[in-house]
């Protein structure tokens, strides 16, 4: 059924955000510290177990891949309520140290990914191509 | 009949939400199809007609979240807000591979700490040449360019001026929303099309709607990569910057 799927994915993400909020209280700051992530890696493990057993049938897989499309629609209301007036508003420091910082981590990055990143890109875009676009 | 309408409308915030982005995303795509032969993809297109509604909702509303602050479009804000879109950032992590993640962690990691540094640094610099001197301003501000939330927590605990606080917090959103508009056109650049770096480009850029929009714009198979990484960022941040990192700017100015 579609709604054990909902429930697998919805139990995986309540239990990260119980783990973020014990973390964050444990760091003695008031910030969940990482509970989607927490959430994510439970979820991978829990769904490939049960891929493995053959104890997902197709519809509860259907309940996930639903919300895995709606991401798209979702990041889009998400940019449809951020402060964007907030931000072109905040003064000139604010919009230059905003644009340097992004500019300046951007350059880092193929410093940090280094060589083993492009090994990843090309079995990563093997193993895809076929299901490259998913919307 | 426009109260009728309104009524329904308002009343069905979160289904008004899906028709809106629904009509927004078909749009998008019909331009980028039309328009740009495919060449920036839909979605890109679709993020930053949302950040232009946004802004015109602010001018608008004079609030401060977006279109959201409209009644008629409150439910906007619902759908894009922390619940559901965490939601959906975890459900993408069906279909990833944990291998790639473990083979990543320690780069992703690393990535974590010199991407909350480089940041805070990058932001006192920048404070330095427009005159702040005093290490909590300049904290704070540092803490801005990590991320929105950051700066207000850590200007909160140190006791910064409202005004530096607002810069703070501005600063962090210019970084989120340049983060989802640019990365698409940065992505190929700088080698952005595999799990690896996705992992550390999360880690180091840090803001959760900036990184997970983003690559959903460039590649919408590298969210959960970015994202997992970037969902322990603000949680750093919130912990480093108003302690070791303030310690240490107190120790130079």
């Amino acid at each position: 059924m579609v709604i054990y799927g909902v429930a697998i994915l919805a139990g995986c993400f309540l239990f990260g955000m119980f783990c973020g909020e014990l973390i964050g209280a444990l760091m003695g700051i008031d910030s969940n510290v990482g509970g989607v992530g927490i959430a994510m890696l439970l979820l991978i493990v829990v769904v490939d177990k049960l891929q493995k057993n053959g104890k997902i049938s197709l519809p509860a897989q259907s309940g996930l891949a639903f919300w895995n499309a709606m991401y798209i629609p979702i990041v889009i209301a998400m940019a449809a309520s951020q402060n964007v007036l907030g931000a072109l508003t905040g003064g000139p420091l604010a919009i230059i140290a905003g644009i340097a910082v992004v500019l300046i981590s951007w350059l880092c990055v193929p410093l940090l990914s280094g060589k083993k990143a492009k090994e990843s890109a090309i079995e990563f875009n093997k193993n895809n191509a076929a299901t490259g676009e998913v919307n | 009949m426009w109260d009728a309408l309104k009524t329904a409308l308002e009343s069905n915030g979160l289904i008004t939400g899906f028709v809106i982005v629904g009509i927004t995303m078909y749009v998008a795509y019909l331009i980028s199809n039309k328009l740009t032969k495919g060449l920036i993809h839909g979605s890109a297109i679709a993020i930053v007609l949302g950040l232009v509604l946004a802004y015109f909702g602010g001018v608008y509303s004079e609030g401060t979240k977006g279109l959201a602050d409209i009644s008629l479009f409150a439910g906007i804000g619902f759908l894009g807000g922390s619940m559901l879109r965490d939601f959906a950032i975890v459900a993408t992590s069906f279909g990833a591979n944990f291998d790639e993640i473990k083979k990543a962690g320690i780069r992703g990691i690393s990535s974590l700490f010199i991407g909350v540094a480089l940041s805070f640094v990058v932001g006192i610099i920048f404070a330095l040449i427009f005159g702040y001197t005093d290490a909590v301003s300049l904290a704070t501000i540092g803490a801005g360019t990590v991320t929105y939330i950051v700066g207000p927590v850590t200007g909160a605990a140190l006791g910064a001026s409202s005004e530096v606080i607002a810069i703070s917090i501005a600063a962090g959103l210019v970084k989120s929303v340049l983060v989802m508009v640019g990365t698409p056109f940065i992505a190929r650049f700088i080698g952005l099309n595999n799990p690896l770096t996705a992992m550390v480009y999360g880690g180091l850029m840090g803001t959760t709607s900036g990184v997970t929009g983003g690559l959903a714009a460039t590649d919408v198979r590298l969210v959960p990569y970015g994202a997992v990484t970037a969902t322990f960022y603000t949680g750093l941040g919130c912990l480093l910057c108003p302690t070791l990192l303030f310690i240490l700017t107190d120790m130079i100015w």
